[in-house]
């Protein structure tokens, strides 16, 4: 296996792996309590955050990535807060490509859930509220399970998106191997310098095996989990 | 008093404005739909917030509106059976059942799993999922499931709408033996005459959000005045009746206040008590003891009263022995018989008129 990879190679396709887990695991509650309160709660501003949510599926990525930049760079508002208080940094960091991945992935993530949250029938919740359970038992026990199929199908779209994102994490955190390189910056590099096709190849090759692996396991997890919850 | 309930709330073009008290037993909320009585069922269990109120069950105030008192539904204990059943789908028959034991009152522990299986009969189902259960056993599991949370009140909000007449049939044997065997109250909505006559010991009758009528089932079934409410060609008396003997022809003898009962079979052990549902329609009255006829049934009475209908109807309420017969006749013959209170006469039923459904377990 390691004669098949350069040592670069290798360094890409694991940082990519560890962008695209870390970001989806970190967006993940997030998603499930904004699509949650977008299924379930009226409120004034809905249609703002509604609209914040999804402005990454529709902005060009450059864009997105230039806003992340302002946003959380040393300087800009949250970047200099973030570093102040906990000394974590995102510009030209791994941890930036994580931040830009999950951005990225946020609003399939977020669609997703969204729909399973209005699946679940609220009749099934007052049930569990007559049999004694408390609203967070009622949450933990009926709500969540019952989303599960969406929250599993949210978590692997977004880790895909997460994957495949290109166009945010260069504007944002540069090009850097070993720091914030993943496949597709590495496949880009590799094209722009002669000879290097071959290893292109390669990367483009392993980015296909992911991709279908990553579409295949969402098939069959999400099948498994949607028998369980509907409950034959 | 078991359960008391008062509440006033308002919905566009409607206003619900109740009050009753229930004694211990099965209590029928029954009344047409958009009477009000899953309204009523839903603010006792506190899934409606009632505009002003108060309910106590057991000596305990879920709800009183003047003193700003207002329980949640999960702090109330209660066992609530919904029409649709409700089962959780993604978990198995075994853990929708054990679902509320964990929030019951220290102690407690919830009900006995054993014992409420065994009563429903859904030991075979533990391990399946609801998705994988036939109507008839929903229903069981979700009032096993509503049972084993330990409740003060059991609320059932029309368990058997949504079931076919032989799943009907299947689930009121259960019904009757939880009224019969467990010490739990029961608020049953209902809109049928037949589940009344066969599971309620008090009737609450709604009418457009108001309690028209309230008493004990065999005294609000045996009114005529509160016939029409309830639905004409459903109306009809319950008596109390024992079993003596089953004869060699098929037949069983029951005993009542008013004479003999000759039944088509019933299989139980004689000794054993039945109430026994008497179509009105069904009844023929006769002024003399008639003679040469098939019917077998032919019990003495006197008329109690004579409630004349708007049309060509009359329902006459006979009090024979201790029990009251209501029979549903015309105005002509009411009055060609010359029937008045007081008047002595029979009232004749046949035999095959009484069907199995009619004939339900011991008031």
């Amino acid at each position: 296996m390691q004669g098949l990879l350069t040592a670069e190679e290798w360094q890409a396709l694991a940082l990519s792996l560890k962008v695209g887990l870390v970001a989806t695991a970190v967006s993940l509650p997030f998603a499930v309590a904004v699509a949650l309160l977008l299924a379930r709660k009226a409120f004034p501003g809905k249609h703002l955050l509604n609209g914040l949510v999804h402005l990454p599926l529709v902005l060009p990525p450059v864009v997105t990535g230039y806003l992340l930049l302002i946003a959380f760079g040393r300087h800009g508002m949250v970047g200099g807060f973030l570093e102040r208080t906990f000394g974590l940094v995102f510009i030209f960091r791994w941890t930036g490509a994580a931040l830009a991945a999950g951005v990225m992935g946020f609003p399939l993530m977020v669609r997703a859930i969204r729909l399973a949250a209005e699946a679940v029938d609220p009749k099934l919740e007052q049930a569990a509220a007559t049999l004694g359970a408390g609203r967070l038992w009622v949450f933990l026990t009926v709500t969540l399970p019952l989303m599960l199929p969406g929250i599993v199908a949210g978590a692997i779209l977004g880790f895909a998106r997460g994957l495949s994102e290109f166009g945010a994490t260069i504007t944002f955190v540069s090009n850097i191997p070993g720091q914030t390189q993943t496949l597709p910056l590495a496949i880009y590099s590799f094209l722009q310098a002669p000879g290097g096709d071959a290893a292109a190849v390669r990367l483009v090759v392993i980015s296909i095996v992911i991709a279908m692996a990553a579409l295949v396991a969402s098939e069959i997890v999400g099948n498994r989990v949607a028998r369980r919850v509907a409950g034959t | 008093m078991t359960l008391s309930v008062t509440l006033q709330h308002a919905f566009a073009g409607f206003t619900l404005d109740v009050a009753f008290e229930a004694p211990p037993g099965l209590t029928v909320l029954f009344g047409r739909s958009g009477s009000g009585k899953t309204t009523v069922v839903n603010a006792v269990a506190g899934l409606l917030r009632p505009d002003r109120g108060r309910v106590t069950v057991a000596g305990r105030v879920l709800c009183d509106t003047p003193a700003g008192l207002w329980l949640p539904p999960h702090r109330r204990r209660l066992g609530y059976v919904f029409q649709e059943g409700r089962l959780f789908p993604h978990l198995t028959v075994r853990q929708n059942l054990t679902y509320g034991a964990r929030f019951a009152p220290k102690g407690t522990g919830g009900g006995d799993l054993a014992a409420v299986v065994v009563l429903l009969g859904i030991g075979a189902l533990l391990d399946r999922r609801p998705g994988a259960l036939s109507g008839g056993e929903k229903s069981r599991v979700a009032i096993g499931r509503a049972l084993l949370c330990n409740p003060d009140l059991l609320l059932m909000d029309e368990p058997l709408a949504a079931l076919d007449e032989a799943r009907k049939d299947e689930i009121l044997p259960y019904l009757e033996r939880l009224r019969d065997e467990t010490a739990v109250p029961i608020l049953y909505v209902s809109h049928s005459v037949a589940e009344v006559a066969r599971l309620a010991t008090t009737v609450v009758v709604l009418q457009a959000g108001r309690v028209a009528r309230i008493g004990p089932a065999s005294e609000v079934l045996a009114d005529p005045a509160t016939a029409p409410a309830l639905d004409l060609r459903e109306a009809g008396a319950v008596i109390e009746a024992r079993l003596v003997a089953q004869e060699p022809d098929g037949l069983s003898v029951l005993e009542t206040s008013a004479g003999r009962l000759y039944l088509p079979r019933i299989e139980a052990a004689p000794g054993t008590g039945f109430r026994v549902r008497i179509h009105a329609n069904d009844v023929i009255l006769s002024r003399a003891r008639p003679e040469g006829l098939s019917a077998l049934n032919i019990l003495p009475g006197t008329v109690e009263t004579v409630h004349l209908g708007d049309g060509p109807g009359a329902l006459v309420q006979v009090r024979s022995g201790s029990d009251l017969i209501l029979a549903r006749l015309t105005r002509r013959s009411a009055t060609a018989l010359g029937l008045t209170p007081g008047t002595p006469c029979h009232a004749i039923l046949k035999t095959v008129a009484v069907g199995r459904g009619d004939v339900g377990s011991g008031l």
